[in-house]
């Protein structure tokens, strides 16, 4: 992990890997796309709804890992200082919420023909709607105050406090009685899904994966960027 | 052209499934489009301050 602690370190790492990331990422996409929308068949029960499967799970899955990675980072970032964590966790939060919009969109454009609703208040629903406000509330902290350190601390207790809704979200399918059924891929006995339907919900958390990775490489450009412009600043104000 | 409405009617689903690939697409572009124009924007930012630097000199 230490290797990596150095900004230009950092920099000589990911720059040559951006191009490739950005690159794999669409021909995922691509592949993905068609894979989910073309070439696999509709459910028996579900019809062709199933298809919204392909971008409502993976999402939910990155909203769920990327929740993770941010509370991982925030406690590298309080206990070591760690001097890319903080920045890692402040690149991660946006992507997030946005992972957690799509599973909240899509999940709610599945419940309509499905379950006959909308939207529901049962357990899996209600901790992905917490989820949600969890990432928008890190975004705003750590831009709360005028010291990023000060910010960025306040942030760190917030997304590590929060992770306790992680396993809330993934078990509430088994802890409580929900609309939404239970999970049908990462299971004890394995997936319960046809692999013709496999295939593409791979392919597309896959792109997601890929899209994840390269956006929070650029965003953590971003950061050190603007870490570095605040520090000239501070030091010609100083003169 | 018959063919190509039946793939898009998508079954009477079509209503439920065309918004929730258009939702993903826009908000995966916004963020993408968000994220390089601050990397742009911060370069920018950096370089001009540094060039202001070297002419005060």
């Amino acid at each position: 992990m230490h290797r990596f602690a150095n900004p230009a370190r950092f920099q000589r790492i990911a720059d040559p890997l951006l191009p490739w990331l950005a690159l794999a990422t669409v021909a995922a996409f691509a592949l993905g796309l068609v894979w989910s929308l073309v070439a696999s068949p509709a459910d028996y029960i579900q019809s062709e709804t199933v298809r919204i499967m392909y971008v409502h799970v993976p999402a939910a899955w990155m909203a769920l890992a990327t929740y993770a990675t941010l509370a991982v980072a925030s406690a590298i970032a309080l206990v070591w200082r760690h001097p890319l964590a903080d920045i890692a966790a402040r690149a991660a939060a946006p992507l997030g919420a946005g992972f957690t919009l799509i599973a909240l969109v899509t999940g709610s454009l599945w419940g309509k023909p499905m379950w006959g609703t909308w939207w529901v208040w049962d357990a899996r629903l209600t901790s992905v709607l917490i989820l949600f406000f969890l990432y928008l509330g890190h975004i705003a902290l750590s831009h709360a105050f005028d010291d990023p350190q000060r910010g960025a601390r306040a942030a760190s207790v917030l997304a590590i406090v929060g992770a306790v809704n992680l396993p809330i979200v993934k078990f509430s399918v088994d802890w409580w009685n929900t609309l939404h059924q239970p999970a049908s891929v990462f299971r004890m006995d394995g997936p319960t899904i046809d692999p013709a339907m496999l295939g593409p919900l791979f392919a597309m958390a896959a792109a997601y994966l890929l899209f994840f990775v390269t956006l929070l490489l650029v965003r953590m450009k971003a950061e050190l960027l603007a870490a570095r412009l605040r520090a000239r600043q501070i030091d010609r104000a100083m003169r | 052209m018959n063919d190509l409405q039946t793939y898009f009617a998508m079954d009477g689903y079509g209503g439920f499934i065309w918004p929730s690939y258009l939702a993903t697409a826009v908000i995966l572009v916004a963020l993408t489009i968000a994220s390089v124009l601050r990397l742009r924007r911060l370069r920018r930012d950096l370089a001009q301050f540094e060039s202001e630097r070297e002419s005060a000199r």
